[in-house]
């Protein structure tokens, strides 16, 4: 599809529908566009116009498949380590650790959090507010299951972050799922949100997004971290995914380093 | 102008290492046209590709981009593990997270689509050797968009696959030795 296709599918987005991807990355949402036409065997431009304007049930469809749902836990292992030696002990000195994991898809990123809390003993005294802006995702994410196919490679990733128990103590596996343990879920709260239109909803002492931002352009970046800004309590923290910097947005001053590598950040006073 | 500006992507699997290593240590070293590397390799594990090329060629500056980097002349840019590279229409990286494709994050084929979508015939596309199909489609979009396409010799491969694969599947792939790649890229340079 041509650049002036690809528009004119953002504005039926928007005027039909209420949804708008005018600031994300229009070389992924090219991509996931044509990734939904290829699912749905659509020919063309022409097709796909026809079937967001007409079809009700096509829509729910496509909104939930242009959003990217591919996560795992303890994805970049030494991010979790770091966060674990540097901001984790800090967080310790609240009576109550509050905690933002801002497009957290199915969970798995969220319950390894959970699981490098309460292995530092803080899980008890945390509320981890996990948000997305795809409903389904969040669904899956509250029954708190994982795909078993995937525990080996978790497995090792949990050694990696230094995690200090048998990780199979943290799940149930059965058939070709497994549950994680009904504690470590408790205080996490799901709900739908999206970066995108939705405002601050509570303050927080960490605030987690990782691999989000990658899918928006400058503009919504901008306005994101602004929004991370107003929800961090001063000198809160934020972790960003390995490869999002804050150096090419408007929010690199009001943020100091707190390691590089890992693009994790505190709020300035 | 940044739309009229050149780029170089060379894309490997299998045994192509040694090749990206070749063709980086016989480039002149005022090569100014930024190339972009994507290798298959393995995630959640720190890669050290980017020091091996530093430590070959010192003179050169080499990086894995963040996010919304923007693409500079006279840079070498290493596609990072597990994510997919892409290039938006104010010349930028964007990463992507998105499912792998030929069961590969980083995938030949979507940085080379990304880059004949905004580059068209400023963009010369290489497809080294590999053992899978990545790539193929790749260099489908970038000759359909008016960009060069070369594919390393499947005689000279390693891992004849990838190459085997580009060449059979389309029409207008340039077909060189590892030295003859050297050669095409001096010939484009600017100086």
């Amino acid at each position: 599809m041509i650049d002036a296709e690809i528009d004119e599918i953002i504005q039926v987005l928007k005027r039909e529908h209420g949804y708008d991807f005018s600031n994300y990355s229009m070389a992924s949402f090219r991509r996931r566009v044509q990734r939904v036409m290829n699912l749905y065997h659509i020919a063309g431009f022409y097709d796909l116009k026809y079937a967001l304007v007409n079809d009700k049930k096509f829509i729910g469809h496509f909104v939930h498949e242009i959003s990217v749902c591919v996560t795992e836990m303890f994805r970049d292992p030494q991010f979790f380590k770091k966060l674990t030696d540097k901001v984790l002990p800090l967080l310790a000195s609240y009576p109550t650790i509050k905690i933002w994991h801002a497009g957290c898809s199915t969970g798995e990123e969220v319950f390894s959090l959970a699981i490098l809390l309460d292995e530092m003993g803080l899980l008890q005294r945390s509320r981890i507010y996990a948000t997305d802006i795809n409903q389904e995702a969040i669904e899956k994410a509250k029954k708190g299951i994982i795909d078993a196919r995937n525990i080996k490679e978790y497995t090792q990733n949990y050694i990696k972050a230094g995690g200090k128990n048998d990780f199979s103590v943290y799940y149930t596996a059965r058939y070709d799922n497994a549950m994680i343990k009904k504690e470590l879920r408790e205080g996490i709260v799901f709900s739908q949100h999206n970066l995108v239109v939705d405002g601050a909803f509570n303050e927080f002492q960490l605030v987690c997004c990782r691999n989000v931002l990658i899918y928006f352009n400058r503009t919504l970046q901008n306005h994101v971290l602004s929004l991370f800004y107003s929800s961090l309590a001063p000198l809160g923290f934020l972790a960003l995914g390995i490869k999002e910097s804050l150096l090419f947005t408007e929010a690199k001053d009001k943020f100091d380093v707190v390691d590089n590598a890992n693009k994790i950040f505190r709020r300035k006073v | 102008m940044t739309e009229t500006r050149k780029i170089i992507v060379i894309g490997g699997s299998a045994g192509s290492l040694s090749v990206v290593l070749y063709i980086l240590q016989n480039l002149p070293s005022n090569f100014i046209i930024p190339i972009v590397i994507i290798l298959h390799r393995l995630k959640n594990i720190p890669s050290e590709i980017d020091k091996i090329i530093s430590l070959k060629r010192s003179d050169l500056k080499v990086k894995e981009p963040d996010d919304k980097e923007p693409v500079y002349q006279g840079y070498i840019y290493i596609a990072p593990a597990n994510y997919h590279l892409l290039v938006e229409t104010d010349a930028t990286f964007s990463l992507d997270y998105s499912e792998p494709v030929h069961y590969s994050r980083p995938s030949i084929d979507v940085t080379f689509e990304s880059v004949a979508q905004f580059y068209g015939s400023n963009a010369t596309a290489v497809l080294l050797s590999g053992a899978n199909e990545d790539g193929t489609a790749g260099l489908f979009a970038i000759i359909e968009k008016g960009g060069t396409a070369l594919v390393q010799s499947p005689e000279s491969s390693e891992y004849p696959i990838m190459p085997a694969a580009a060449i059979r599947k389309n029409e207008g792939v340039q077909i060189f030795s590892p030295q003859g790649i050297v050669k095409y890229l001096e010939k484009i340079s600017p100086f």
